[in-house]
């Protein structure tokens, strides 16, 4: 990708919102750039800061969705509508990451509201000690009933857990044996969950994490070199002092902030693309005890990060939530947050359902031509939508360039991003507009304006973050 | 151009999670099988005896009868050595053919170069969507997935129809070859290609689609239903693939995995009832398989990953009947707890490939393998 101009303070602005949150208006990104940075930064790591999300204005407008957990799809619509209306869009953004690590699906759950406690606790604890999230986890009654710890007993065990723990969550294959994956297991028997309920004629009750002494193995373990009555706290210390864990920790934060890299099951096998980074985010997470806010601030204000602009391909949920914080109008809960709910589904991204354990598989495997086709129509449609206010924003900045077709086109470049394009791309667009003269604003000048708009979204381009 | 009606077709139905062995193909005359599975058995008297040493799940009737129709093959102990019992891994190797290193390249894409090398049409494969599947990915291979036949087509929300055409025009020269911007921006250069031309070609196919076959109202029916659209509208797709799942059945096995057979056994029958209608079924076989069987032993609930495992291969150019042998299950013969695969899966996929494809298996699954001949 060739860059049109340089980094101005502006680009990397949106770089950052990009990465950090949901994307930024044009006004957002200006005002900003005024605060400066680093001082942004900050105050996305200071989620506390914002007024958070009203979740009760979602149910005063419908209370019938009330326990989404009854319903299939409503508990969704509550996390798209928070990400959509948040002020702390880090915060939305470390739900996804833990999300897609600690990948826990209603198709075996089948009971969104415990889904959705996870996700709250990552809203509430994701910018805190990875230690202190896995913790929550393992006591998660969706994360036990996901991978069966309630089967794992002191007399059978249940190596489901204890695999994915060392497996998705913490090491990756090859820092661990057989073995070990056997003693880990051990170490979680008796953790539980109180039983499911029936279905309750008003929804479902709450599951609780519950441990139940006499099922579980007090003998020894030998685990990772180390021998003892270890109890999973125990064993969640012991994979958190081996390198291994930090590595991939770090490798985990730089695939989803700064870079799109290999899928999961091949890190064993293929390094880092840029194993320095890797290496700086691993040794910033043991000193600082595995803080996730401490991290990424370092993360955010490193030069690498600054140098990857456009070098993610967009997940679903960002191709949805940004251009829904970019056109606007969604400023009350309405029954489209519903339709919204299914776009990232229909783009692969089913939120609280993933296709397995292993989360959904990023960067370009994410573009198939049926969702390269869904992303593509679901954004020319709401580009198209003149009633939202920021598309009347963007269509009013871009008016301010003139009539001829090239300034118009680097117009809309610089307001919808700003976006770096080809030159082959941008002599496309010129040339699209060209071949109709210049735009008159008094005529069908705005209709032909959101024809380019539909076009600039349909690009490749558009699908990078 | 190929033709569908006379070319071979594959549909690839992938079981994702680990499909129990034992609990599909019952080895009910084995009195080890019950004493392996105190809790997690199909009783004597609800098995679908298909001969005196194996039947199938009792939710598997449509099945069974299309087995003693002589349409069904049982293939055995298939797998690999060293099973890694983790679901991604195992998926990968069985997308790939890959056991030792990682591989990139799917066997179903690689097959889907050797019949269209020139990617004449873009619809020789068609993955159900919403992902993906790994088997089909290979670098410049066209592959149309489809989530919902009914409305697929880009930028459909344009009109006037005149406006539509001139924006996809323009379309298709934004998304044509850019010089050295690297792999990347190929891939998705052709992908918007693809997506243009096969949305073309396939919106076809539900329009000319009628039939008094009454599918399940369940995902996989709603799938092997798109999938006979394509096929009747005669487009030249050589390739289906779709899954069903989850088969991951470490706890309530007995009512997750007969829920997962009553509709996918339904799903194959309705799906064979409705080409059989458009005299469309002989050139179709189905293949079905999952990434490992489970753990000889139960676990009180439910039964936990495994190795060996069992394919079927459904259509009526099949030999039905069955191939290679039910693994051993006495005690000193398992592995780690699992049945002892002794069948590789490339030697299955060999013969999908040579003896139904008609294509060359070498390249395509990475070697030579012993293969069973139900074809």
């Amino acid at each position: 990708m060739v860059l049109t101009k340089a980094d101005t303070k502006i680009d990397m602005m949106a770089h950052l919102m990009r990465r950090a949150g949901f994307g930024a208006s044009r006004e957002e990104l200006e005002s900003r750039s005024l605060l400066g940075y680093e001082e942004t930064v900050e105050e996305l790591l200071a989620p506390s800061l914002q007024d958070p999300v009203d979740r009760y204005q979602f149910l005063r407008y419908y209370p019938m969705w009330w326990k989404p957990g009854t319903m299939g799809g409503l508990g969704q619509a509550e996390w798209v509508w928070t990400m959509i209306s948040t002020k702390a869009p880090l915060q939305e953004k470390m739900c996804l990451f833990y999300h897609n690590i600690f990948a826990t699906g209603v198709a075996k759950v089948d009971h969104y509201d415990e889904i959705q406690d996870m996700i709250d606790m990552f809203r509430d604890k994701g910018l805190g000690k990875y230690k202190e999230i896995l913790m929550e986890v393992a006591k998660s009654p969706a994360m036990i009933y996901w991978l069966d710890n309630n089967e794992n007993h002191a007399d059978s065990v249940n190596e489901n857990w204890g695999r994915e723990l060392l497996e998705l969550f913490t090491m990756g294959v090859g820092n661990y044996t057989e073995t070990d994956v056997r003693e880990c297991s051990r170490a979680f028997t008796g953790w539980t969950l109180e039983h499911k309920l029936p279905r309750f004629h008003m929804g479902r009750w709450d599951w609780e994490f519950k441990f139940i002494p006499e099922d579980h193995d007090y003998t020894d373990k030998e685990f990772l070199g180390h021998t003892g009555n270890f109890d999973g706290e125990e064993i969640i210390d012991i994979i958190l002092s081996k390198p291994a864990t930090a590595q991939f920790i770090a490798r985990h934060l730089y695939s989803f902030f700064v870079a799109d890299e290999p899928q999961v099951p091949a890190w064993s096998v293929t390094p880092p693309n840029d194993p320095k980074a890797v290496n700086f985010l691993a040794e910033a997470l043991m000193a600082s005890d595995y803080h996730m806010g401490t991290v990424l601030q370092k993360l955010f204000t490193s030069d690498f990060f600054k140098e990857q602009r456009f070098s993610r391909v967009k997940n679903p949920t960002e191709v949805v939530i940004s251009t829904l914080r970019l056109v606007g109008g969604t400023d009350r809960p309405s029954p489209e947050t519903l339709d919204w709910t299914g776009q990232i589904a229909y783009m692969g991204q089913d939120l609280l359902n993933p296709p397995s354990v292993e989360g959904w598989h990023n960067g370009i495997e994410w573009i198939n031509s049926g969702t390269l086709m869904k992303r593509t129509n679901f954004v020319s449609e709401l580009i198209s939508d003149t009633e939202r206010p920021g598309v009347r924003n963007i269509i009013d900045r871009i008016k301010l360039a003139g009539s001829i077709p090239k300034d118009v086109i680097d117009a809309c470049l610089d307001i919808m991003g700003p976006m770096d394009v080809s030159d082959q791309t941008r002599r496309e667009l010129i040339d699209h507009s060209e071949k109709q003269g210049d735009f008159d604003w008094n005529s069908d000048g705005e209709e032909r304006l959101i024809e380019v708009l539909q076009l600039l979204v349909a690009t490749r381009e558009y699908q990078f973050a | 151009m190929t033709d569908s009606k006379k070319d071979p077709v594959i549909v690839v139905m992938q079981l994702s999670g680990g499909n129990d062995y034992m609990n599909t193909v019952v080895p009910h005359s084995n009195s080890q099988y019950r004493d392996y599975r105190p809790n997690v058995n199909i009783p004597e008297d609800e098995v679908l005896h298909l001969n005196n040493d194996i039947g199938f799940h009792p939710s598997m009737a449509p099945l069974a009868e299309m087995y003693r129709e002589g349409n069904v093959a049982i293939i055995h102990g298939v797998g690999y050595e060293n099973s890694p019992r983790s679901h991604f891994r195992s998926m990968d190797i069985w997308h790939t053919c890959e056991p030792e290193t990682l591989g990139t390249e799917g066997w179903l894409g690689r097959a889907v170069r050797q019949i269209d090398p020139d990617k004449k049409n873009v619809v020789t494969a068609v993955s159900m969507g919403p992902s993906l599947f790994r088997a089909l990915v290979a670098p410049g291979v066209p592959v149309a997935t489809v989530e919902n036949l009914d409305n697929y087509g880009l930028l459909t929300d344009i009109s006037p129809e005149e406006k539509r055409d001139r924006v996809l025009d323009r379309y298709k020269r934004i998304y044509s070859p850019m010089i050295g911007s690297g792999p990347v921006m190929d891939f998705l250069g052709q992908t918007g290609l693809d997506a243009l031309k096969g949305a073309d070609i396939l919106n076809i196919a539900p329009e000319q689609y009628s039939s008094t076959v009454e599918y399940g109202d369940n995902s996989i029916s709603k799938k092997l239903r798109s999938i006979a659209q394509i096929h009747l509208a005669d487009l030249g797709t050589r390739v289906f693939y779709c899954d069903l799942g989850s088969f991951d059945t470490h706890a309530d096995q007995l009512a997750t995995h007969d829920k997962l057979w009553t509709a996918a056994s339904g799903a194959i029958r309705d799906f064979f009832d409705d080409l059989e209608e458009h005299n469309a079924a002989d050139n179709v076989t189905m293949f079905l398989f999952s990434e490992f069987g489970r753990r000889v032993y139960d676990n009180g609930a439910g039964t936990d990953h495994g190795a060996g495992g069992v394919c079927l291969a459904i259509g009526n150019q099949v030999k039905g009947g069955e191939y290679g042998q039910y693994p051993s299950m006495k005690e000193s013969d398992l592995d780690q707890g699992d049945l002892v695969p002794d069948l590789d899966f490339r030697g299955v996929y060999t013969t999908l490939v040579e003896d139904w494809m008609k294509l060359d298996p070498v390249p395509i699954v990475g070697g030579q393998f012993e293969k069973p001949t139900f074809i």
